[in-house]
């Protein structure tokens, strides 16, 4: 992971993920969190939904090695943890789709360089229905013009605008940014009552 | 200008407007735990960073931890592992951290406050999404991913997007057995758990003047369930009397200063606000949750909800009623319970424990319930003992346990088997939260959990009291 790799263009197939809430006890489970790094996390993702669905489509092979994650409403509710965009990763994909995401779940993606766009919801539709009907339609998806096309079909894409700068800038793993300017962070601890003693 | 106590704050702690137009926030206080911290700090040795203010991170030991037997090495070697990684980041970096030896040790944002190391008009950042906890005290609280730790650790700086602020006002008295669990649930039942994306929730009127420090810190907990990654409350005196003479808290000389500080970081009077909800305190009722997640609960005395009652809902409904095993229109009391857990860090404090109690005195378990007393922290548990709470728990058939996050989430051996239904005071039903992929979980208040666990079946407590 460097600090300077931008990310624009995700291409390849789409899995996609039916229904609203969908928490992140739910793409990993707690009791996977038990590492203490990150890389096995891929063969657990959604490991109970998986088992108690029928048909998941985490579990269908037509999906297998997918990059693009189909989903609906505030995807990634929950807990914070970063376990579960990074088991989405590990698992392959490079990019989600969506109704719309919970705030910590797409700070969380964006931090680890995984973009996460919004869509109306008849377009995430005609997603979904299309690699339901064809899974090895190929997708790709642009960050720098905020599409996604599938099948001949072209849909608008919509970033926050900071989530699309530190994507395109390759900016998103902030550590270097943060740094960058220390003697302002001195500065401003310095003049804050509680960390002089009042 | 007039500014609201998060207008304020933010200000105060920018170090920069970043070129993506974030905010580069200074963070004053970073709490850690053994889950989210380690792969942080392996971040940092592969950069060959280091942790810039040590002194502004404390580190507990929580969500992993058995809570009966505590003895090292762990019988679970990954959580023997986690502990270790901890113990051996903190030594390495010069963090404090209160570990299973320290009569310190609890739930994250159990013991930042009662350390005092929470404090009003401080950003607070924890890997932890239940963070906003500690805007009980008016600080900006909230929860962070294990990258956005490492950036505080290397940088004690996040970069972050401003946020609008909701007020919601509670109006009236609460009726007896109605508690801050039931108002946050209310909340979240009106606005939904995507209400609050985009705001930090700002609670305030006369019902919430008049909360204890533990009612607000059960409100704030919960923001987060609504989608608000931020809750607060304007801090007053119940906040100063709360924090003088604890560790951490300023003391003296210091102190008077920092009330008066404190003071002037609360929202101004005419500040504006984005939204303005307002709620009626005296109607609440007792609340359960039905379904799977927190938005969907009732009032103990309403059926249970079906799906042509919601305009958009019905489907969520639907996946929540199968997943229950429950019917529309039926009571939810009279609910048969397997598991009663008193506990976690929405009610895991003392005057929690002493409701639940207050319900279990001189009464017995029913027979076919399994339950358990788990205090959020290793100074929650001395004082519920030196006022006898641990007998009355014990003598009614409770289990008394250590503290840590326990049967919460499944972490630790606490969980529950099967379809078990649980009696919880925790804050999540999502499935398989409790450790079983089919288990099920009602959330109410302590009392209500104590009650469940007496009667055996979901009871409305006021008619315990
Ligand atoms: S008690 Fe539950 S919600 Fe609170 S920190 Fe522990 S696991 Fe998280």
């Amino acid at each position: 992971m460097s600090g300077v790799t931008p990310i624009d263009r995700i291409k390849g197939t789409a899995v996609p993920l039916r229904g609203d809430n969908i928490d992140t006890d739910r793409i990993i489970p707690a009791r996977f969190l038990k590492e203490i790094s990150f890389s096995g996390l891929g063969a657990h993702v959604f490991a109970d939904d998986r088992r108690s669905m029928p048909g998941h489509p985490f579990a269908n092979a037509d999906f297998a090695g997918a990059s693009i994650l189909l989903v609906n409403e505030n995807f990634g509710s929950g807990s914070s943890r970063e376990h579960a965009p990074q088991a989405l990763m590990r698992w392959g994909i490079g990019a989600c789709v969506g109704q719309s995401f919970s705030e910590i779940f797409l700070a969380n993606s964006t931090t680890i360089g995984l973009p996460c766009a919004t869509a109306a919801a008849a377009d995430i539709e005609a997603l979904m229905a299309i690699t339901e009907h064809a899974p090895t339609t190929p997708m790709a998806l642009s960050v720098r013009t905020r599409t996604i096309t599938a099948g001949g079909r072209t849909v608008a894409l919509h970033f926050p605008a900071a989530v699309r700068d530190s994507l395109l800038t390759g900016q998103w793993d902030a550590t270097g940014l943060l740094l960058s300017e220390f003697e302002d962070v001195q500065r401003i601890a310095s003049r804050l009552p509680y960390v002089t003693g009042f | 200008m007039p500014r609201t106590l998060l207008q304020k704050v933010w200000d105060l702690h920018t170090v920069r407007r970043l070129p993506s137009g974030q905010t580069q926030l200074f963070i004053g206080l970073h709490l850690i735990h053994e889950v989210t911290s380690p792969q942080a700090f392996d971040m940092l040795r592969r950069r060959g960073v280091g942790v810039a203010f040590p002194e502004r991170t404390y580190g507990t030991v929580d969500h992993i931890i058995p809570t009966l037997d505590q003895s090292r090495p762990f019988a679970d070697g990954l959580a023997e592992q986690m502990m270790a990684a901890l113990e051996r980041n903190c030594d390495e970096f010069g963090i404090r951290v209160a570990g299973l030896d320290s009569d310190r040790q609890g739930i994250v944002h159990v013991i930042g406050p009662e350390l005092g190391l929470t404090q009003p008009g401080m950003t607070i950042a924890c890997g932890d999404s239940h963070t906003s906890t500690h805007g009980a005290f008016g600080a900006v609280a909230f929860g962070i991913g294990t990258s956005q730790v490492r950036d505080v650790l290397a940088s004690q700086c996040l970069a972050i997007a401003p946020l609008k602020v909701r007020h919601i006002s509670v109006s009236g008295e609460l009726g007896p057995g109605v508690y801050a669990k039931d108002v946050i649930l209310e909340i979240i039942a009106r606005l939904g758990v995507r209400g609050g994306v985009g705001y930090a929730y700002e609670y305030g009127g006369e019902a919430v003047e008049r909360m204890t420090m533990d009612e607000r810190m059960t409100m704030c907990n919960m923001s987060i369930e609504g989608g608000a990654r931020i809750g607060y409350v304007n801090p007053d005196e119940t906040t100063f009397a709360y924090l003088e003479g604890r560790p951490h808290a300023p003391g003296g000389d210091a102190f008077v200063r920092a009330k008066e500080w404190w003071r002037s970081m609360a929202s101004d009077a005419d500040a504006a606000y984005d939204d303005v909800v307002e709620i009626d305190g005296g109607a609440i009722e007792p609340r359960v949750t039905w379904g799977i997640n927190p938005g969907q609960s009732i009032g103990v005395s309403q059926p249970i909800p079906d799906k042509a009652s919601a305009a958009t809902d019905g489907e969520a409904i639907g996946e929540a009623l199968d997943f229950m095993g429950f019917t529309a229109g039926s009571p939810l009391a009279g609910t048969r319970v397997d598991v009663a857990f008193v506990g976690s860090c929405t009610n895991g404090r003392l005057s929690d424990l002493r409701e639940a109690a207050r319900v279990a005195r001189g009464s017995s378990v029913a027979s076919h319930v399994r339950a358990l007393v788990v205090p959020g922290s290793t100074q929650v548990r001395q004082a519920a003992e030196a006022e006898g709470l641990d007998e009355v728990f014990l003598q009614a058939g409770f289990e008394w346990r250590g503290a840590g996050c326990s049967m919460c989430l499944a972490m630790n051996p606490d969980r529950l088997n099967g379809r078990e239904v649980c009696a919880s005071s925790s804050n999540r039903n999502f499935k398989g939260r409790q450790g079983s992929p089919t288990g099920r979980t009602l959330l109410m208040s302590p009392a209500m959990v104590a009650a469940a666990a007496i009667s055996g079946e979901v009871t409305d407590v006021r008619t315990m009291l």
